[in-house]
């Protein structure tokens, strides 16, 4: 397993765009937690004799500000953080919920299986994304129905990767012998099973990130999302976007820094999926 | 006959998801706080029952519930909560033109230039046209339309005055290019790379090897012998797809200020517009149902090898 990881890892290395993209996603990350101790702004602090300045060095507002007179370097920044927070719980929560699931389907087997599966397939059919838009109008919008509601999308398709994989290592020796050897199903699934479908399920949870950050920001920006005075980058976009012609510079921080984002995670997780199984590619 | 018999079966499923699904939107509704009227200032408690009444809210759920259902067996969603004096049907009748042309539009570029791009960079494998189509193909899915729309808008609307930034004028092509450009690319990029993955693999089978043996021409090959069961993938892919359009025309719809039936599904949560969501709710889940049965159908055509058991 571990040669596995190191052949994975110096390729990774040699591949300069993989390389790039993990510096790029370093360095957003970095200053978003950095960032904002280098200045006196708050996210919330209204700034009454600078109200929408454009960027610039002399007001001390590096990236302007919004109609309130809140700094934009601070409020990108932190949104930002919480955007990229908001990503990574939601992921780690479907690839909890994915994994579990698969690997019990694709474990047990026989009908236990089959009904399982119908469920993930009659889900995946259906506007999830409506009714997540639904719950979050309906019952208040939370961080935590937040958190919940995206995750619950995103489990579904780790869920089948998991399962394909589990049905294939279940006929394999080394899970038989521990059947023999009398481990509990519980014990077989942690110990044996899920190790081994680590690969697939790295990869593909690293994609489920920016996934989830889009969808964050896209709840956001509907106004179902992140609750003023506080920020995502969907929240500051929508701002933006409504105050394009008057003040651009409130869209393109937000904006760009979005877009860089989901890029680079995007690419590092395809060049994760490459290295990983470089036969299929 | 077994085929009819098997998509009998689908069809009636696809007839039960869907009543499932109004069915749990139509309690789940029902249980969050508030209600339609609530907005009403200073609204009397007896005239508050009348305008209730009016609406059959001061029944049982149950029984409106089964009034509902038996509305909607007839085509009728009811009549809306918010808008006075207009019915669902005609707000959606009157929305929905607007977004099936801009959901059409874009998916149906998205599976041509997708399928197309991503055969030519299977066929010239490692080439610089292929990286450059497959980092194109990757911006397209990663750059969300909520900021490559504004964007556009403002480079091409406001600093060039060569595209309108907003407004709909009947549906004119000036008017529709940027809307329809920013819907079509995220679908376009995973086409994209699922038509290139699946075509490099079918171009590396023994019936493509048997093809060029005979010698065929490379277009003649790709065309008539590779392609359809190349697209097997990209058909999967479709339910997914008309979902992404459909999100994404929410928000492509709000900033280019488009009157498609976007808007009513967040406004009508918010209003509680009870039949107005439910009315969306069920336009949303029949295309996205419709879909999967059509899919299903295309599967068989694409790969001869499909059979439908069970």
């Amino acid at each position: 397993m571990s040669g596995i990881w190191r052949d994975t890892a110096r390729r990774l290395q040699s591949n300069r765009l993989a390389m790039a993209a993990v510096g790029v996603m370093l360095g957003i990350a970095a200053i978003s937690i950095a960032g904002p101790l280098v200045t006196m702004h708050r996210f919330d602090s209204l700034d009454w004799s600078s109200i929408a300045v454009p960027p610039g060095l002399r007001h001390g507002h590096w990236l302007g500000t919004d109609r309130l007179g809140r700094d934009l370097y601070v409020r990108t920044l932190e949104g930002t953080r919480i955007s990229l927070l908001i990503g990574v719980f939601a992921a780690l929560m479907s690839l909890a919920v994915g994994v579990a699931y698969g690997a019990i389907a694709g474990f047990a087997g026989g009908s236990t299986d089959r009904w399982m599966m119908r469920v993930v397939e009659i889900l995946s059919g259906l506007p999830l994304i409506f009714f997540v838009i639904l719950l979050t109008v309906l019952f208040g919008r939370g961080v935590f129905l937040l958190l919940t509601s995206i995750g619950a999308i995103g489990w579904l398709t780790m869920a089948r990767i998991v399962r394909g994989q589990t049905l294939s290592l279940r006929r394999r020796e080394f899970i038989e012998a521990a059947v023999a050897g009398g481990a509990s199903p519980g014990r077989i699934i942690f110990k044996h099973v899920i190790p081994n479908v680590a690969g697939p399920v790295i990869v593909y949870a690293m994609l489920t990130v920016p996934q989830m950050i889009l969808f964050e920001s896209f709840l956001s920006f509907l106004g179902l999302g992140i609750q003023e005075p506080h920020a995502s980058l969907g929240t500051l976009i929508a701002d933006g976007a409504g105050e394009m012609e008057a003040a651009p510079w409130m869209l393109l921080a937000p904006g760009v820094l979005l877009a860089v984002l989901l890029l680079s995670l995007n690419l590092f997780g395809d060049c994760l999926r490459d290295a990983l199984d470089p036969e299929e590619h | 006959m077994r085929t009819i018999r098997y998509f009998l079966g689908r069809f009636c499923g696809a007839v039960a998801t869907l009543l499932a699904i109004v069915t749990i939107s139509f309690f789940l509704m029902r249980l969050a706080p508030g209600g339609p009227f609530d907005e009403e200032q200073n609204l009397p408690a007896d005239a508050r029952a009348n305008v209730e009444a009016r609406y059959g809210l001061d029944q049982p759920l149950w029984i409106q519930y089964g009034r509902y259902l038996g509305a909607l067996a007839h085509g009728d969603f009811g009549p809306s909560f918010r808008y006075r004096d207009v019915s669902v049907t005609e707000l959606i009748g009157q929305g929905l033109p607007v977004s099936a042309t801009l959901g059409a539009l874009a998916l149906g570029l998205a599976l041509l230039f997708g399928v197309t791009l991503g055969t030519m960079a299977a066929l010239r494998q490692h080439s610089a046209a292929d990286y450059a189509t497959m980092t194109l193909a990757i911006a397209g899915i990663a750059i969300p339309s909520f900021v490559l729309l504004p964007f556009l808008g403002l480079v091409f609307g406001i600093y060039r005055h060569w595209l309108p930034v907003a407004g709909w004028e009947g549906g004119s092509p000036a008017h529709l290019v940027l809307p329809v450009f920013v819907l079509c690319l995220p679908p376009l990029g995973t086409i994209a790379r699922l038509t290139r993955a699946s075509m490099l693999e079918v171009l590396r089978s023994p019936f493509v090897r048997t093809a060029f043996a005979k010698g065929l021409p490379l277009g003649t090959v790709v065309m008539r012998h590779a392609m359809r069961p190349a697209l097997v993938p990209v058909a999967g892919f479709l339910v997914p797809a008309v979902a992404t359009v459909m999100t994404g025309s929410l928000v492509v719809e709000s900033i280019a200020g488009l009157p498609g039936i976007g808007r009513y599904l967040v406004q009508g949560a918010l209003n509680r517009d009870y039949t107005l969501v439910l009315g969306m709710v069920i336009v949303y889940s029949t295309f996205l149902i419709g879909m999967g049965l059509l899919v299903d159908l295309g599967y068989a055509w694409l790969d001869p090898r499909i059979r439908y058991l069970r």
